[in-house]
């Protein structure tokens, strides 16, 4: 359990979030498990982090929370209160960033919940837009061209679209890879802000010292879910092992799984 | 002859005098505004080569149709619809469920669609048919082409005024469109709808073989003169109309074939855009402006 911090000034919506809970759910990649047996729960406002070998399911997990890979068994309880309402930051390799609009553009996407397909921006949403900007340090980089930034700098106008969607739920997806230490700190400190506005926070990372240091609970997967709780617990050097091993771990004839869909599975360790 | 009275005479007085060059005109101009958009969306999305595969799926269609019912135009235009509507879900569903490549599968279906046309033709029509079916004829536009022309581009800009934003976000970043819960298959298709009905106006006038070329070469040529996807667009229109009106005139004056005129005249635009245009040229790249700022 995440406690909220007394200080936490939170908006009646975000107050309201619910928990996601996670009940024996198996996302496939055809007939392979990415991500297998997991049962769990994020609490609301809880600040976690899921760490894995490449290839452990951590993204193919995020896709599962936004509801973009259904689960083959299992049941991934969103409640209906997030429905539309959780951000996500995908890897920047998923982005082309040779596509011609303005940085601008790009963080006004996260008026999207207001403005929708179709409505046009008001000079007031242009002005939020340019105080997010400001908040992750780019004031005055509106019009230029999202081809033009370092990445650095790319991750900070998704941050800033990140603050404008102001959801209850935000998933990151690598936030910090291939990003300097300064933006990092940065983007680490817009983190925190928003654990302490009581949202609930998800992000895939490889930095361990980093989760150490930043996140609460950690969710350690290698395709089964190794271990799922405080930080500390969780990464404990049997753990780390075991999730290698696990990953290394490939049958080319594997037998059918057996643990039928309705099945309690067992509560992962910690 | 005064030079007001011959440019009176060379740019203007053939559209007064014939009606079927005015039809031609008001053709041209319409398709370049839906190009300039649809063709910019289509650079911007990577699906050039799509596009002509997309354009020669036409030639089947409307062979059949011919095959059927004679020169119709509606009849033809609905089979060149169909046709190239189901080459697209082919080559989508190719590459989605096999381990083919989708370049791969599209040159092999748009050499299925262009031999079994040209087949289809020859089995009944005669070499005219054929050639007005393979290069277009702009100079016989008649009013149900026209309609259809217009129809089609006021139509494609609604359209794309409805979906704008949600088709380029899913360009860009197909991931977020998702997250918000925006459709992207869905703006995906209705794209290629779009796509095939501009395909299918440009091939009254500009034939199956190049009824892309409106679509692709304004948009790749304006990629040397502007940046933002508005620009891209607008520029585009320009290319495409401009090239429309002095296709006609080339045309006219010297009795070339008109859809291969305006065609080789968007190419020339496209030819002259990469030596000397601002951004992405030889010029911008061998030529380059040394001056910069400070910080």
């Amino acid at each position: 359990m995440t406690a909220r911090p007394a200080n936490a000034r939170l908006s009646p919506s975000l107050d309201a979030a619910p928990a996601i809970q996670l009940d024996n759910v198996t996302l496939c990649y055809r007939d392979r498990p990415a991500v297998h047996h997991l049962s769990g729960c994020f609490e609301p406002g809880s600040l976690t982090a899921i760490v894995g070998p490449n290839g452990a399911g951590k993204s193919t997990l995020l896709g599962g929370l936004m509801g973009r890979i259904a689960p083959s068994t299992g049941h991934i309880g969103l409640p209906a209160a997030l429905a539309g309402r959780i951000a996500y930051l995908p890897q920047q390799a998923n982005i082309d960033r040779s596509f011609p609009v303005s940085v601008l553009d790009v963080v006004m996407l996260g008026h999207w919940g207001r403005l929708g397909a179709w409505r046009a921006g008001s000079a007031a949403h242009r002005a939020q837009a340019q105080a997010a900007l400001a908040a992750v340090g780019l004031a005055g980089a509106e019009r230029r061209a999202i081809g033009e930034l370092s990445a650095g700098q790319f991750q900070r106008v998704l941050f800033a679209r990140l603050l404008l969607q102001d959801a209850p739920v935000i998933l990151l997806d690598e936030p910090f890879t291939a990003i300097d230490e300064r933006t990092t700190a940065d983007l680490l400190a817009l983190l925190h802000r928003w654990h302490h506005e009581g949202r609930t926070v998800v992000a895939v990372l490889h930095d361990l010292a980093q989760v150490r240091a930043h996140f609460p609970r950690t969710l350690l997967l290698a395709r089964e879910p190794i271990a799922w709780g405080p930080t500390a617990e969780v990464l404990q050097a049997s753990h780390l092992q075991r999730a290698r091993l696990q990953a290394e771990h490939w049958e080319a004839q594997a037998p059918w799984c057996a643990v039928p869909d309705g099945a309690a599975p067992a509560r992962v360790a910690a | 002859m005064s030079l007001p009275a011959m440019l009176q005479a060379a740019l203007i007085q053939p559209f007064v005098e014939f009606g079927f060059m005015r039809r031609a005109l008001v053709a041209c101009l319409a398709l370049g505004l839906s190009c300039g958009p649809v063709g910019t969306l289509l650079v911007l999305r990577r699906m050039s080569l799509a596009g002509d595969a997309m354009a020669h799926a036409l030639l089947p269609g409307a062979a059949v149709a011919f095959l059927l019912v004679g020169l119709s135009l509606p009849a033809m235009s609905l089979g060149a619809f169909i046709a190239a509507l189901a080459v697209a879900a082919l080559a989508g569903g190719v590459a989605r469920f096999t381990a083919q490549r989708e370049d791969a599968s599209l040159a092999g279906f748009y050499l299925i669609a262009l031999a079994a046309g040209v087949m289809l033709i020859s089995l009944r029509g005669n070499s005219v048919d054929l050639m007005r079916v393979l290069f277009g004829s702009i100079l016989a536009v008649d009013d149900a082409a026209l309609l259809l022309v217009a129809g089609v581009s006021s139509a494609s800009l609604v359209v794309l005024a409805l979906v704008w934003r949600p088709l380029l976000v899913e360009c860009f970043d197909p991931g977020f469109l998702r997250a918000v819960g925006g459709r992207g298959a869905l703006h995906h298709q209705l794209f290629l709808v779009l796509l095939v009905a501009n395909l299918v106006a440009g091939f009254q006038a500009l034939g199956t073989l190049m009824a892309v070329g409106l679509l692709m070469l304004p948009a790749i040529a304006a990629r040397c003169w502007a940046h933002s996807v508005a620009r891209l667009s607008l520029v585009a229109c320009a290319i495409a109309t401009a090239c429309g009106y002095g296709g006609l005139l080339l045309s006219y004056h010297w009795g070339l074939p008109s859809g291969p005129a305006i065609v080789l005249l968007a190419g020339v635009v496209y030819l002259v855009s990469l030596c000397v245009g601002s951004r992405d040229s030889l010029r911008a790249r061998y030529f380059p402006n040394h001056r910069h700022r400070a910080a």
